[in-house]
C-alpha cells in the first residue's frame, strides 16, 4: 500500500480551479517532487496534505486512512516552510524541541533527541542561539532538524531552498539528499526550479494549471517529455512543426516542413498522418564545418546565428533552411576563447536517429 | 541645501517650543517659593509636601489609579482579542467598528455613554461607570497596536506551530501571545495614560460621588492656579511621559499609529 495516496483531489477558489482532479500515490521512503510554475497548484496541494486546507472533492489517504477530519496537529506530517518559520522568541534548541514537547516526550528524551538533531545538521554549538543570529543556510538547517526530529511519516518541503544563493543552494541540495537517505523519511518537495527537481527526486510530478502533466523518474521526464508543456518547462529544447510519414515499430519517420525527412524514436499512440512537433535537446545536436564528416541519419545544412558562452559550454543558435532555429550545445573542453564557430558560418547540423521526440498536438 | 536645512531645523524647533514651553513653565513654577505664578522667588519643595498632605487630592489620585488600572486591564484584554480577530478574519467593517471610538469626538462619546448608563443600564454613576467608559475608548488603541504587530509577522510561524503538533490553544499560548506581548504591554501602558488624565468622558460619567484627579485639578484652578496644581500636574506629566516612553520602546510602531 502506498504511504500517501492522493485520489481525484480537486480544490477551487471561486471560479478558479487550483487543483483539478489530481491523483498521485507516493511510496514510503521516496523523495517525491511536485514541480511546476507558480500558480500551477502545487502549493495548494501541499497545504491540503499538511491539513491547512481541505479538498472540495476527492480524498487524501495516509497509510490508507482518510485524513479529511484530521487537523494539521494530529497528522504525522511535518512541513519545512519557504520562510523557515522558525519561532523568533525561542532558541534553536527550543525550536527543535517544540514538536517533541507537543508530542509529550519526556524531558530526558527531548534533550538527547535535540542534541542528536543538532549534530545531524552540524549545528552542535548553536543550540542557545536565537534564529535571528543565524545565517540563511543555518536557519534552513534548523528548519530541517525541527521538521525531522519527531520522525514524521512524511516531510513536506515548500521551496525550502528558494531564499538561498546559488552556491549555498547546491550545498544544501546534497545535504538534503543525505538527510533523506539517512532518515528514510518520505519527502514531498515542491519547487519551480526544474534543475533542483531533477537533481533531488526519485520521481517528479510536473504540474500545470492544476493538473499533473507527467509523473515519472527525472531521466524519463527530461528524456521523454510527454507533451509540449513538459518539454518546454524542463530544460532547453528546440521545437519544429512535423507530420508523421511512417510509424514503424522501431522508429518514426517525420516530415518537417522545409527541411525534409527526420527519423525519431517511436512513441505509443502515434500513427501515420498525425501532426505535432519534433522536439530536440541542444546537447543532442552536433554541429560541424563540413557536411561530408557527418555519418548520422538526420543531417542538414544551417547557418550560425549567434552563440552564448557560459563558461563550461557554449550554446550555438543555428538557422535551418526552413527558417526554424535549433540550439546546439558544445562543451568547452579546451580553455580560453576556443570558439569553433562564428556568427554567419555555414555549418552541418546533425543528430542521432534515437534523439529527439515527437509530441502530438 | 544648507539653507533649507536651517529652515527645517528652525521650523522643528518652533514646533517643539510651541509644544513644550507651556509644560516647562508648569514644571518650573511647581518649585517656585511663592504663592503666585508671577515671578521666580526661590526653589522649594513645599508644594509637593502640601500636596501629600491634601487628603482630598490623595483620594482623587487613588481613585484615578484604580480606574486607570482596571480600565487598561479590561481594554487590553478586549482590545487584544479585537486585534487578533481583525487580523484573522480580514473583514472590512471590523476595523472600522473598533477604531471609530478612537476618532469620535470625546464629548459625543461622553454624552452617549451617559445616556446609555442612565437610561439603558439604570446604573448609578460612579467608579464602575467611569471604568466602563474608559475601557470603551481604550479598546481601539490596544486593537490598533496589536494588529499592527501581527501585520508585520510571518503568517507561516503560526501554521508551523500547528503543523508541529500544537493545538490552536497551545499555538496561542506558546507562540502568538509571546510574540504579540510587546504590543499588548504597549497597549496597556497607552490605555493607562489615556485613562488617568481623561477629563471629558470622566466628567460626563462620574456622577456626584468620589473625586477623580483631572476633575479635582480643574476644580482647584477654578479658584486660582496654585503652585499645588503645578506640582500635581508635574507628577502626572512625569508618570505619563515614563509610560509613553516605555510603550514606544516596546513597540516602535506605536508612534506611527494607523495611517489608513
Amino acid at each position: 500500500m502506498a504511504l500517501l495516496e492522493i485520489r481525484n483531489v480537486t480544490r477551487c477558489f471561486g471560479d478558479f480551479t487550483a487543483v483539478d482532479n489530481v491523483s498521485i500515490s507516493i511510496e514510503a521512503g521516496e523523495f517525491f517532487t511536485l514541480l511546476g510554475p507558480s500558480g500551477c497548484g502545487k502549493t495548494t496541494l501541499l497545504r491540503m496534505i499538511a491539513g491547512f486546507d481541505l479538498p472540495d472533492a476527492g480524498q487524501i489517504l495516509l497509510d490508507g486512512k482518510d485524513m479529511f477530519g484530521t487537523p494539521p496537529e494530529k497528522r504525522p506530517i511535518h512541513t519545512v516552510f519557504q520562510s523557515y518559520a522558525l519561532f523568533p522568541h525561542m532558541t534553536v534548541a527550543d525550536n527543535i524541541a517544540f514538536p517533541l514537547k507537543m508530542a509529550g516526550t519526556t524531558p530526558d528524551e527531548i534533550s538527547s533527541r535535540v542534541r542528536e538533531a543538532l549534530d545531524d545538521v552540524r549545528l552542535a554549538n548553536f543550540g542557545n542561539r536565537f534564529p535571528q543570529e543565524l545565517s540563511g543556510g543555518q536557519k534552513q538547517r534548523v528548519a530541517f532538524a525541527r521538521g525531522l526530529v519527531n520522525r514524521p511519516r512524511l516531510l513536506l518541503l515548500d521551496e525550502p531552498l528558494g531564499a538561498l544563493d546559488a552556491k549555498l543552494r547546491e550545498e544544501m541540495q546534497i545535504e538534503l539528499i543525505n538527510l533523506q537517505k539517512e532518515r528514510g523519511v518520505t519527502f514531498v518537495f515542491i519547487t519551480h526550479a526544474q534543475n533542483e527537481a531533477l537533481a533531488l527526486s526519485h520521481r517528479i510530478a510536473v504540474m500545470n494549471q492544476g493538473k499533473v502533466e507527467q509523473l515519472d523518474e527525472p531521466s524519463r521526464i527530461y528524456g521523454f517529455p510527454r507533451n509540449r508543456f513538459v518539454a518546454d518547462f524542463i530544460g532547453k529544447i528546440s521545437i519544429m512543426n512535423a507530420q508523421v510519414l511512417e510509424a514503424a515499430p522501431a522508429h518514426l519517420k517525420l516530415s518537417v516542413a522545409g527541411l525534409g525527412e527526420v527519423t525519431s524514436p517511436t512513441k505509443e499512440n502515434v500513427k501515420m498522418g498525425d501532426t505535432g512537433v519534433l522536439a530536440i535537446r541542444p546537447e543532442q545536436v552536433r554541429i560541424s564545418h563540413h557536411a561530408e564528416e557527418v555519418e548520422l541519419k538526420n543531417h542538414f545544412i544551417g547557418k550560425v546565428q549567434g552563440f552564448l558562452y557560459v563558461g563550461d559550454v557554449t550554446t550555438y543558435i543555428v538557422e535551418l533552411p526552413n527558417g526554424a532555429r535549433i540550439e546546439a550545445l558544445l562543451p568547452n573542453s579546451a580553455p580560453g576563447r576556443a570558439k569553433f564557430f562564428e556568427a554567419g558560418d555555414p555549418v552541418a547540423v546533425s543528430w542521432r536517429h534515437d534523439a529527439g521526440t515527437f509530441l502530438n498536438d | 541645501m544648507r539653507r533649507s536645512n536651517i529652515w527645517l531645523w528652525s521650523a522643528a524647533a518652533l514646533a517643539y517650543a510651541f509644544l513644550y514651553i507651556p509644560l516647562l513653565i508648569v514644571v518650573v513654577y511647581s518649585f517656585n517659593d511663592s504663592k503666585l505664578n508671577a515671578e521666580w522667588v526661590g526653589f522649594t519643595l513645599s508644594w509637593y509636601v502640601a500636596l501629600f498632605n491634601n487628603q482630598e487630592m490623595l483620594t482623587a489620585a487613588r481613585n484615578s489609579l484604580i480606574i486607570a488600572v482596571s480600565a487598561s486591564f479590561l481594554a487590553t484584554l478586549l482590545g487584544t482579542m479585537a486585534g487578533l480577530a481583525i487580523h484573522r478574519y480580514k473583514l472590512k467593517f471590523l476595523p472600522v467598528l473598533v477604531f471609530t471610538p478612537v476618532a469620535m469626538p470625546e464629548i459625543l462619546l461622553g454624552v452617549a455613554l451617559l445616556l446609555f448608563f442612565l437610561q439603558v443600564l439604570n446604573l448609578t454613576l460612579g467608579m464602575v461607570s467611569i471604568i466602563i467608559a474608559h475601557t470603551t475608548f481604550c479598546i481601539g488603541f490596544v486593537a490598533i497596536i496589536v494588529r499592527a504587530r501581527l501585520q508585520g509577522m510571518d503568517e507561516s510561524i503560526f501554521e508551523a506551530a500547528r503543523d508541529l503538533g500544537a493545538s490552536p490553544w497551545q499555538t496561542f499560548r506558546l507562540i502568538t501571545l509571546p510574540l504579540i506581548m510587546p504590543a499588548v504591554v504597549a497597549g496597556a501602558l497607552m490605555s493607562f495614560t489615556l485613562s488617568i488624565d481623561d477629563f471629558v468622558i470622566t466628567f460626563f460619567t462620574k456622577g456626584v460621588g468620589e473625586p477623580i484627579l483631572p476633575i479635582q485639578i480643574y476644580t482647584m484652578i477654578k479658584v486660582a492656579v496654585t503652585p499645588e496644581v503645578n506640582a500635581i500636574s508635574t507628577l502626572l506629566m512625569l508618570l505619563t511621559l515614563t509610560l509613553i516612553i516605555i510603550a514606544a520602546k516596546l513597540d516602535s510602531g506605536i508612534l506611527r499609529r494607523e495611517a489608513k
